[in-house]
């Protein structure tokens, strides 16, 4: 055993994001493995230097994704040149994540709806009369502290959505800034398509690009003609799973 | 690979060695997708699947000899409607192949 069985056990179980890459035919070492973690941390080795770089930039991709395929390699200069090389890679993303900064009404349907749909919830506000677990009992996590200082510290994964929903461009903005320099799969920000529009604008005096104030969904959620909160909640997460899936 | 976690723990806990089998690709219209797996003890105990029922025998059979000489084999099975009476394959008229390992890993 060379250890890589209890590594995968482990992350799965701790629920990490991680590939694993079996080669499957071209070589002698057909069954090698070589698992792989974000930003390209390997263990293992599939036999060849060259191989095992090209297979773990595959596998960022299905790290995320969670695909599960069969990637063919030629390799030059090597012991195995002009061989086709089968190797099946396998992600496993860590469950997408849902961080709600703002823990106003909205947020208490919008935390339901997520966790109806597998996401792992954080609620982050710095009012603490808000973010009480009586009110999110429901929640993952629950965090009283400034939303911008949190985020900045964290882990922010491609499968990772933000909903800023505090209303006040005090908390709103240092989120924002914060957030749309990280690689995240989906922002959206509450506010009119006024409060928007002068929200992106502040946002460009203090330095961000228009290609990153672009990311912003706002005004947040698919237009289902929402009014109560559990509707604005039922359009955010709407937005999210469009979002995900690539339709929007 | 989630599914099959538990019962590899209580087996490995047993000190009984274990062979993967995995549904590395997939055509036309199968039961189980790519990265489906059938986790066989030494006793011949099972965890997971890799298709409906159809072709678990066959990748049982193979498990049980890879875990004996330790080499890993890939397995086909899918065959056209004529053929399908006699031979193990899949009743849903697609292809998959199966790579089966001892967990030696």
């Amino acid at each position: 055993m060379s250890g890589l069985y209890e590594e995968l056990r482990t992350a799965l179980n701790q629920e990490q994001a991680i590939a694993i890459a079996t080669l499957l035919r071209g070589t002698d070492h057909v069954g090698a493995k070589l698992l792989i973690y974000p930003d390209a941390v390997t263990h293992g080795t599939l036999g060849d230097p060259e191989l095992d770089q090209r297979v773990s930039s595959d596998a960022e991709q299905a790290i995320w994704s969670g695909k599960a395929a069969i990637h063919s390699y030629t390799l030059e200069n090597t012991a195995m040149a002009q061989e086709q090389i089968d190797v099946f890679i396998e992600g496993f993303p860590p469950p997408p994540e849902l961080i709600i900064v703002g823990a106003g009404h909205i947020a208490i349907p919008l935390t339901t709806f997520a966790r109806a749909l597998n996401y792992r919830v954080v609620i982050i506000d710095a009012r603490s009369a808000f973010a009480t677990p009586e009110r999110f009992p429901h929640a993952n996590e629950l965090i009283v502290a400034w939303p911008d200082e949190v985020l900045q510290q964290r882990t922010l994964y491609p499968s990772t959505s933000v909903a800023v929903l505090t209303h006040d461009p005090k908390f709103d903005e240092p989120t924002l800034k914060v957030i749309l320099t990280r690689r995240v799969g989906y922002v959206g920000a509450i506010g009119s398509r006024k409060t928007s529009a002068e929200r992106a604008e502040r946002l460009l005096q203090q330095g961000l690009t228009e290609e990153q104030i672009k990311c912003i969904h706002g005004p947040i959620g698919l237009d289902i003609g929402a009014r109560t909160p559990e509707e604005i909640a039922l359009s955010i997460m709407a937005e999210i799973v469009a979002q995900r899936h690539g339709k929007i | 690979m989630r599914d099959i976690l538990p019962d590899i723990e209580k087996w490995r806990t047993r000190g009984e060695k274990i062979a993967i089998a995995t549904v590395v690709s997939m055509q036309g219209s199968a039961p189980r997708q790519p990265g489906a797996k059938l986790a066989v003890s030494e006793k011949g105990e099972l965890a997971g699947s890799v298709s409906g029922g159809c072709v678990e025998p066959a990748v049982v059979q193979t498990a049980l000899e890879v875990i004996k000489h330790g080499r890993p084999q890939m397995l086909e099975f899918g065959i056209s409607e004529a053929e399908n009476i006699e031979k193990i394959g899949l009743a849903c008229g697609g292809t998959i192949h199966v790579f089966v390992e001892r967990l030696d890993w």
